[in-house]
């Protein structure tokens, strides 16, 4: 298929930018969002043509590097998607297609399409760990018994894969998913418990601190987060916030 | 304690179900214009100018109004900085409700129609030259304009409250897996009892 690409090139962090537009001629339903990247990339190249930078790494849904934001939306239209794992079978012939990075001010564009994400490891940096002894005396973590329901929710918050999208989408460039996800993951698990009113405290000073906006329930977050990580867990986060300060 | 996000949000949502409360209040009181003669109204806003709870109320009421407010437009402000470069397409309808993205500019419509409000009637009302309540109420909507911004105000405030009402429950940590629904519903049968209650009172004093 033929498609006009809207893809956003900026030089540098400080460089203005701008959208240039390229037709693409040859692009297969078979691949990724990712891999036609790769195939207007090789093109330029071949042209002696500056490529489109991208942030990228496992190419399969796990890893949270791939970004973008597609035609209005984060990773594009389709849910429970990482751009890797967008197919262009979803795009018809003649398609015009406006390819953006993440906006928000704590995630400044360093080229094109890759924005710097490092607020999110100072946010976990800030509590979404617990505190163990690993002397070599460490204790099994399944000599504790954990309620089946408890651990399968933990572990549905533990699969965020600190991509941004919640930010990225978020009218207010909100990053409480992101932290609601950690919170989700540590405070329904006795370990997790013992340090947890001083982790939401500490992770939701360290959000503010970055400049994340606040957020206001408007849900967007939980329907392009490619994980499925719940508006549940910011309802817990805000619980467990108000339960800290009685 | 209220220098954090989560904190100013969790105010937000106490200040606003308190307004709910008050807005359910003042419509049981209005409707009682609809029942037959003077009377009614007359004793039910007698009733609230001197009952000792309801004098209470009013100052915090105002705080909660005025706080409302200002922080509503303080945090669409700072929420507006977060993303100095906008995206050239955003389609917000395809992760959000209308409500939920729009409560600033329901919000604001709101507060026009309070100003109006309160030149027309708390004015009035309190200075105390006043022959009947319910003339002075229902005299107003002999105006098909006034009746039409009226209308409008209480549609504004209703969609405000269909996100609104669940979203303050949100934010104050309610278990979202267990009761979502029942807020869900309630607060949308909140938003349409107050909006077409008020409404309804309008129309039929434009039509009579
Ligand atoms: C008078 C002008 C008003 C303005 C400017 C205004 C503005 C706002 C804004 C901007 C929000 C969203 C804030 C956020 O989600 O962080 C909000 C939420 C809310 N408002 Fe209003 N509002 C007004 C009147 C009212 C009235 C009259 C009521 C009730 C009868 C009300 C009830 C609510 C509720 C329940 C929320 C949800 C709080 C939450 O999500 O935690 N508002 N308002
Ligand atoms: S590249 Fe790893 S999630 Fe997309």
């Amino acid at each position: 298929m033929k498609l006009t690409l809207k893809i956003w090139r900026q030089k540098s962090k400080n460089d203005k930018g701008k959208f240039v537009e390229y037709i693409l001629d040859g692009v297969d339903g078979d691949m990724s969002f990712l891999e036609m990247l790769d195939f207007l990339n090789e093109k330029l190249i071949n042209e002696g043509k500056e490529p489109v930078a991208f942030d990228h790494d496992c190419r399969e849904g796990i890893c949270g590097m791939c970004s973008l934001f597609i035609n209005g939306q984060a990773h594009g239209p389709d849910k429970l998607t990482t751009t890797c794992q967008l197919h262009m079978r979803r795009f018809k012939d003649g398609d015009t297609i406006v390819i953006e990075p993440w906006r928000a001010e704590p995630f400044p564009v360093i080229k094109d399409l890759v924005v710097d994400r490092s607020a999110f490891d100072r946010i976990q940096q800030a509590g979404g760990y617990i505190s163990v002894n690993t002397s070599g005396r460490t204790v099994d973590a399944n000599t504790i018994p954990i309620p089946k329901k408890d651990a399968d929710r933990a572990f549905d918050s533990a699969t965020c894969i600190g991509c941004g999208a919640c930010v990225a989408t978020c009218k207010n460039a909100s990053a409480m998913l992101f932290v609601a996800g950690r919170i989700g993951h540590l405070a329904r698990l006795p370990q997790g418990r013992i340090e947890a009113a001083d982790r939401v405290q500490k992770m939701v000073a360290a959000m503010d601190a970055e400049g994340f906006g606040s957020c206001t329930n408007t849900g967007a977050c939980e329907v392009a987060c490619p994980k499925g990580i719940s508006l549940a867990d910011i309802a817990l986060l805000n619980r467990e916030f108000i339960k800290a300060h009685l | 304690m209220l220098k954090t996000s989560v904190a100013k949000k969790i105010t937000m949502a106490l200040s606003g179900l308190f307004l709910v409360v008050f807005i359910l209040v003042h419509l049981g009181i209005n409707l009682t214009l609809l029942l037959p003669g003077k009377e009614t109204f007359e004793k039910a806003v007698h009733f609230m100018a001197t009952n000792p709870f309801i004098r209470i109320m009013e100052p915090i009421l105002f705080i909660a109004f005025i706080y409302h407010i200002i922080m509503g437009i303080y945090l669409e402000l700072t929420n507006r900085s977060k993303r100095s470069v906008g995206y050239a397409k955003y389609d917000g309808s395809a992760v959000a409700s209308w409500a939920s993205r729009n409560m600033i500019w329901t919000g604001l419509f709101v507060l026009l129609f309070l100003i109006f409000h309160f030149y027309n009637y708390y004015i009035p009302f309190k200075t105390g030259h006043v022959e009947s309540h319910y003339d002075l109420v229902t005299g107003l909507f002999d105006k098909w304009y006034y009746t039409l911004f009226y209308v409008l105000a209480f549609i504004a405030l209703g969609i405000h409250l269909s996100h609104g009402f669940q979203s303050a429950f949100q934010s104050l940590g309610v278990p979202r897996e267990k009761c979502l629904r029942f807020l869900k519903i309630s607060g949308n049968i909140i938003a349409l009892v107050v909006g077409l209650g008020f409404s309804i009172i309008a129309i039929y004093f434009y039509f009579n």
